[in-house]
């Protein structure tokens, strides 16, 4: 790999991250504190011994009674300095530590002094602070000056006062009751914050007085507001009034709703947005009341601000719940939207279209879907699982009738479903049985066989497993062959795993005897057979469920061609002799013949490009026959330059003990003989390797390519690497091109090779696994093992995951490995199995961390945590 | 200390304003509500946050080290929110001279802390605009010498901030 992957603790420590807190410790700074008893004060020195005090509370450090107490107390001799910044730091420290009340005495003559202060500052912090730590009592003897505070030309101040007034409320309403009238003035102060804090204080000391309230807004509405915080408030308390007032709204315009209206063309965006929603949540509201509220809403779907777009789709979405079609209009600017790079908007958008969307659109919206399913946040699923439902109401009989693209579109509905199933356990019952119905009168086989085979596997995990046997057993009655096969599977799952259900489902089984077609048959006298149907019920036993729902861990291809290859005999065919690596091409074949200028030779290849093929050529020597079974063999990896004399690549032949590099040769100058051919390695890089044996060429002439082989003993089960120099040793004989006789007596050369590695890669055997989601929860957690790397600066996030594919020669899944233009991050599904037939899955997420840093979190799960702990060890030095 | 959201869902309210780095790792946080508490309850509501906005353009990836979030109930007005999320980000950047990085905050604690008081007062809004704010908090950091900040091209310095504004609705 290009660059090292690093951990990311270790990468922490390189960088050394400077803190001006690294290393605190409550004890030392509480220790420090005592400099506030200094009787020198130094204004600086304390500041700063505050902020770390505030820096551990904030951190979750908790200080004990004590030590609270103690802070506290040499904070009050703070109030001596006259440093303003000090004293800043003093009001926040003073409301963090909470004083109980009789501590809260000991301040509270110092920040009355303060409360009465010309400096403005003072004064708002001071009546901040003591309204917070202060208790009834308290509260009369500094009511007078909180009543002028309210009234204070200072907005700062007025607006302490103020919000403090709405925190007292709720302990010691008659006393901020009594100062209505000053609330009152505040409300027409020309501060845009003092207003909002005046508003919302003069409603809460009125909201018991309905009558009073609806005066309220009533004289408001009509007047002006000037702070948009404060329009807001009054667009609430607005919504409040004509929902108490809803009894009278059946005939005539409803009450302030042109005040609503009006709102949705004031310059701020906030109050446009809060009057918009206000008016889509009125009881009762009609569709030209919610007009004009979705046209602005529309507007911001197409602003540049996502917060904008945000609003405005996730409103309609609620709107299109109730009024879909009040919310059509917007179809096009929400299509825009589906690949808005905000999930959250794109999500919505496409949940609100399913909503008013038409029966086109459904089906692009439904691929749509299924392409980010996995990306979204459970929250959103479950949005589009309710979008789905309803969709599904919608449809159905219009789509029946659809023939075109009618399969795609099933298709996506049924990957939807299986997906929410998976994902969410709430809402397994309902889609399988949502799937149950579907199966009912779907015409495609495909579709009908995947979604038996998946309720054979999740249904019977169900509760009430048995309401599904009746949808399948219909299959058997209703479909054809291949469906009805299916189904008999499914039901012998059933039967297999519950036991209650056994003897119903043995009936079932006996009737598909007698079906039409043999593979029906067949698998029905299989499973009776299997499941000890001839009477008895018995538990299932372990082979039995292995059978069933073990899944093939075989490439198709390489079982076709076994079966092929398997000749009848007294010798039953064994499946665990079937290769199970998946076919990659050979190197040889990629690259286009002629390509090297000496023309007529072949370019140098292994002699076979099949797994099959090198087993056969390495049984048949004899030095290796008893290296037991091959469990890999690597790409041929090019030892020589192209253009050379002599073209060597050599090919990594992996057992559980040993490895055999195959060397194949060419000879490319016709006017040589080569004899004895061999390649002398120097193992010394790598020193768990001895070798053991080698197997000389005896001729390789001109353009006819041969093999040398040389075997290496190795610790067993242990995924040992190494690096070997090759040096090819030789005698040359000149020959006469045009006969090929040998002209001379030869004579020993040797000619350097490059080196050769070998990697942990090596000992992972690509296995593809069907569905990846399924074989990580059966493979289990017992030995996850997760880390995370940084990376370090990468090209791009694509280099980086081919990197990493690379470095364990894994099978990336279900295209994971392909990284979509422009992701900021990306998550790769990789199987393997590794060498001892360990299988083991692993998932990796990266993300870009930084302009061009990558970090990488590995999670891995096999049967073997040595295995687990292998693979975390392979990237960590890799 | 939530006795105001309870009975009075009317008034706008803040649940909390966090400043986390680009781990996601706490630099400055305050919380106004109680839903929330323990400490460890915090901590994991605070990586929730980070992650869930990863996957989103709500945030800006790769400017900056330090990550603004202010967090509402679900049926808060976005734009509100959004609203004091510029007011703190901005008043932020005044306040750093625009060298908005998770070193300078840390080196600048005092201020950050004074700076969320000055914004939100137990939920209620208090102030939103960032000069303002900036300068109420700058009151006492001006001693220390340096250029006043209104002299400090207080446009240039919002018009530079706005560029990069991290942000995120949530809740």
């Amino acid at each position: 790999m290009a660059q090292p992957l690093v951990k990311k603790d270790d990468d922490r420590d390189d960088e050394a991250e400077y803190s001006p807190f690294l290393g605190i410790e409550k004890g030392a700074v509480l220790q420090e504190a005592r400099v506030f008893n200094d009787p020198q004060l130094d204004p600086r020195r304390c500041s700063q011994v505050i902020t770390k005090l505030l820096y551990l509370l904030n951190q979750g450090e908790t200080f004990n009674k004590i030590e609270a107490t103690e802070v506290f107390f040499s904070v009050t001799k703070l109030f001596q300095s006259r440093d303003i910044g000090l004293r800043r730091m003093v009001f926040l420290i003073i409301k963090e530590l909470s004083p109980s009340a009789d501590e809260v005495i000991i301040v509270t003559s110092s920040l009355m002094k303060d409360m009465n202060s010309k400096t403005d500052m003072y004064r708002a912090n001071a009546i901040r602070v003591l309204c917070r730590i202060t208790d009834g009592t308290l509260l009369t003897q500094i009511e007078r000056y909180l009543k002028q505070a309210i009234v204070d030309k200072n907005p700062v101040v007025a607006s302490a006062a103020l919000v403090s007034g709405i925190h007292l409320l709720q302990t010691n309403p008659e006393i901020v009751k009594r100062w209505s009238n000053e609330v009152q003035e505040a409300v027409q102060s020309r501060a845009a914050l003092v207003q909002f804090h005046a508003l919302a204080l003069l409603h809460q000391i009125r909201q018991n007085d309905r009558l009073a309230v609806s005066k309220l807004v009533t004289s408001l509405t009509r007047g002006t507001v000037r702070s948009p915080l404060a329009q807001c408030l009054l667009i609430r308390y607005t919504t409040q009034v004509i929902r108490e007032s809803a009894t009278n709204t059946q005939a005539g315009d409803r009450p302030f709703y042109d005040f609503l209206e009006s709102c949705l063309r004031h310059k701020a965006e906030m109050v446009i947005f809060e009057a918009a929603r206000a008016i889509t949540e009125l009881n009762g509201v009609t569709s030209r009341e919610l007009t004009p509220a979705i046209t602005v809403l529309q507007l911001f779907l197409s602003s540049s601000k996502p917060v904008l777009r945000f609003a405005a789709v996730r409103t309609l979405n609620k709107v299109a719940m109730t009024h879909p079609m009040a919310v059509t209009n917007c179809n096009i600017d929400m299509e825009s939207l589906i690949s808005d790079q905000n999930r959250s908007i794109a999500t919505l958008a496409i949940t609100t279209l399913l909503k008013t969307g038409n029966e086109s659109s459904v089906d692009r919206l439904m691929k749509q879907i299924t392409n980010f399913m996995s990306d979204i946040a459970d929250e959103f699923k479950i949005v589009v699982v309710e979008a789905i439902r309803s969709l599904c109401l919608k449809f159905p009989l219009k789509y029946r009738a659809l023939e075109e693209g009618g399969f795609e579109y099933k298709k996506a509905i049924v990957d939807s479903i299986v997906i929410l199933i998976r994902d969410i356990p709430e809402a397994k019952e309902s889609g399988l049985l949502h799937l149950c119905e579907f199966i009912e009168d779907c015409e495609f086989t495909y579709l009908s066989t995947q979604i038996l085979h998946f309720l054979g596997i999740e249904g019977p995990k169900t509760s009430d497993a048995s309401k599904y046997i009746r949808y399948i057993y219909n299959r058997v009655h209703l479909e054809n062959a291949t469906v009805r096969a299916a189904a008999v599977s499914t039901l012998a799952k059933f039967g297999a795993m519950v036991d209650s259900l056994k003897p119903r489902i043995f009936v079932l089984l006996r009737r598909c005897l007698y079906d039409s077609d043999d593979e029906v048959r067949d698998r029905a006298t299989l499973y009776l057979n299997t499941l000890g149907g001839d009477g008895a019920v018995v538990e299932t036993d372990k082979d039995v469920k292995e059978f069933l729902f073990g899944s093939l861990d075989i490439p198709l291809n390489n079982l076709e061609t076994s079966l092929k290859n398997y000749e009848p005999s007294e010798e039953p065919f064994d499946l665990d002799a079937v290769p199970k690596e998946v076919k990659s091409q050979p190197l040889a074949e990629k690259k286009a013949p002629g390509k090297k200028p000496t023309g007529l030779g072949a370019p140098p290849s292994g002699p076979t490009s099949t797994v099959d093929a090198y087993e056969k050529l390495l049984s048949s020597i004899p030095e290796f026959s008893e290296f037991g079974k091959l469990f890999k063999s690597s790409a041929p990896v090019e030892l020589t330059e192209a253009e050379t004399e002599y073209a060597v690549n050599v090919v990594k032949h992996i057992f559980d003990r040993h490895v055999v590099f195959q060397y194949n040769c060419t000879n490319t100058i016709p006017e040589q003989l080569l004899e004895n051919v061999s390649v002398i390695v120097d193992a010394s890089e790598a020193e768990e390797f001895s070798e053991v044996a080698t197997k000389p060429l005896r001729s390789l002439p001109y353009d006819s390519p041969g093999q040398t082989f040389v075997a290496f003993q190795k610790p067993e089960g242990v995924p040992a690497v190494g690096k070997f120099s090759n040096m090819l040793r030789f005698i040359v004989k000149e020959v006469d091109p045009s006969t090929g006789e040998a002209l001379d007596d030869g004579m020993e050369d040797d000619y350097q090779l490059e080196d050769l590695e070998v990697v942990a890669a090596d000992y992972m055997m690509k296995v593809p696994v069907a569905n990846f989601r399924n074989a990580w929860e059966s493979i289990g957690a017992d030995f996850e093992r997760v880390d995370e790397y940084g990376l370090g600066p990468r090209e791009s996030l694509t280099e980086a995951v081919s990197a990493v594919i690379s470095l364990l020669g894994m099978q990336p899944c279900e295209g994971t490995e392909v990284v979509p233009n422009n992701s900021r991050s990306h998550t790769c599904l990789l199987s393997g199995v590794f060498i001892g037939n360990v299988k083991l899955l692993v998932r990796l997420q990266f993300g870009v961390d930084g302009p061009k840093d990558i970090a990488m979190k590995l999670a891995v799960r096999s049967e073997d945590e040595n295995v687990s702990d292998m693979i975390h060890e392979i990237v960590a030095s890799g | 200390m939530d006795h105001f959201s309870a009975s009075n869902d009317c008034c706008p309210s803040v649940k909390n304003i966090l400043l986390l780095d680009s781990e996601g790792k706490r630099v400055a946080v305050k919380y106004f509500s109680d839903d929330w508490a323990t400490n460890g309850a915090k901590l994991a509501f605070e990586k929730n946050v980070f992650i869930k906005t990863l996957k989103t353009n709500a945030r800006m990836e790769g400017i900056y080290d330090l990550h603004f979030f202010v967090t509402g109930g679900e049926n808060e007005n976005e734009l509100l929110l959004t609203g004091v999320l510029q007011g703190f980000f901005d008043a932020i950047t005044l306040l750093l001279r625009n060298n908005v990085d998770k070193r300078e905050a840390l080196e600048n604690l005092d201020l950050i802390f004074l700076c969320v008081d000055e914004i939100v007062d137990e939920g209620i809004i208090l102030e939103t605009d960032a000069s303002v704010i900036a300068g109420k908090v700058a009151i006492h950091s001006m001693d220390g010498g340096g250029a006043p900040l209104a002299e400090q091209t207080l446009s240039q310095a919002l018009a530079t901030a706005r560029e990069h504004i991290t942000r995120t609705l949530l809740r």
